[in-house]
């Protein structure tokens, strides 16, 4: 009996690294920096954020219906936090050899379409998605600045209704800025949503 | 008249084929899931919206018209989560004449329930759990299936 619950143990310990490490930043984690080309084809890098409290980091595309779903509400935070110190950034992981529509030129006319005031970063090696350890889209990580460096603070959904934004009764995102601002602790750390999975170049 | 019955009958025995997505709760799901059964439970999620999804149901019919008795296929939609109206997946299911058994999973609030079908699921579509009672052995993709990979799934958990 002891033997089992040994065995069982170090199955559970050897599951949990499993899925600890190689996966991504975990809430408290500091980020790498990145450097990726923006819209505006210009280089947008992390470190550029030196003078903000936090950013508000999204893994965001063109073509699935969760990220047109979020759209607006994406817009909105920028509208809301880049002026408290929490801009937003987003940026798109997915191939474009599987997925056309989230080419750099689409990602070019859907900027300028919607009118985007905030960076639409290409990810186009796939690296700083990986990093994250983004799986879906929109996937958000808000970051909050500690000197020179970013640390994760929330990892997850927007809210808690794709279908309608005004009956999210949970706002992930807003909650763990506005904690952030006023240096409480957040209170919802991780959540998880369904919404289309990353196009990855090997899969 | 006659011209008249044989596409009444047609019709009648199109919508008797035509199979009813039942709409189902996280409990009847975990129900499923958890049932003392003699088969192993293929649970696929997808979505009619979802690109890779769509692209690998054909994997799951195959599996269903081969009639294994020891596997019973499962495909559970998630469209509702995005759109209420289920009118789009009936119209997908009877366009791709879908025999294998499809639920439509009706839960808000996707964060309380996703962990709840697996710890390692992040969410993102598609998904596919394999469950085998018997031996008490689970496995869980959380992307789409490679050529040949359900197979090998099968012959593990067996």
């Amino acid at each position: 009996m002891k033997i089992f619950s040994v065995v069982a143990l170090i199955t559970g310990l050897v599951a949990l690294a499993a899925s600890t490490f190689g996966q991504g930043y975990e809430v408290g984690d500091t980020v790498s920096d990145f450097k990726l080309k923006n819209v505006d084809g210009k280089m947008v890098s992390l470190s550029d954020f030196k003078r903000s409290t936090g950013v508000i980091v999204i893994f965001d595309c063109n073509t699935c219906p969760y990220s047109k779903a979020y759209n607006d509400r994406i817009i909105a935070l920028n509208s809301k936090y880049a002026s408290k110190g929490f801009p937003v950034v987003t940026i798109n992981s997915n191939d474009a050899e599987s997925s056309p529509g989230d080419s750099f030129e689409q990602m070019v006319s859907k900027a300028r379409k919607k009118k985007y005031d905030f960076p639409y970063l290409w990810d186009d090696t796939q690296k700083v998605g990986r990093a994250f350890g983004a799986t879906n889209t929109p996937h958000a990580f808000v970051l909050k600045r500690q000197g020179s460096d970013f640390v994760v603070a929330y990892i997850g959904a927007i809210d808690n209704n794709a279908r309608n934004a005004s009956l999210a009764d949970k706002k992930y995102v807003e909650d763990a800025v506005n904690a952030l601002l006023s240096d409480k602790p957040v209170p919802v750390e991780k959540t998880k949503a369904v919404g289309c999975g990353i196009w990855w170049k090997d899969a | 008249m006659r011209r008249l019955i044989f596409p009444g009958l047609f019709f009648l025995l199109s919508t008797c084929l035509a199979q009813e997505a039942k709409t189902v709760r996280l409990a009847d799901l975990q129900k499923l899931m958890n049932e003392k059964s003699e088969k192993i439970q293929v649970i696929n999620f997808w979505a009619t919206w979802c690109g890779p999804c769509v692209k690998e149901l054909p994997v799951f019919e195959k599996l269903r018209a081969e009639g294994r008795p020891d596997v019973k296929v499962t495909l559970v939609s998630l469209d509702l989560d995005l759109d209420p109206n289920p009118a789009k997946v009936y119209r997908f299911i009877s366009k791709k004449n879908i025999q294998a058994q499809v639920l439509l999973l009706d839960e808000p609030d996707a964060n309380s329930w996703i962990s709840k079908i697996d710890k390692e699921w992040s969410g993102a579509l598609p998904a596919t759990i394999l469950i085998n009672h018997k031996t008490g052995k689970r496995r869980f993709v959380g992307r789409a299936l490679e050529e040949g990979e359900l197979e090998t799934y099968l012959r593990e958990i067996q």
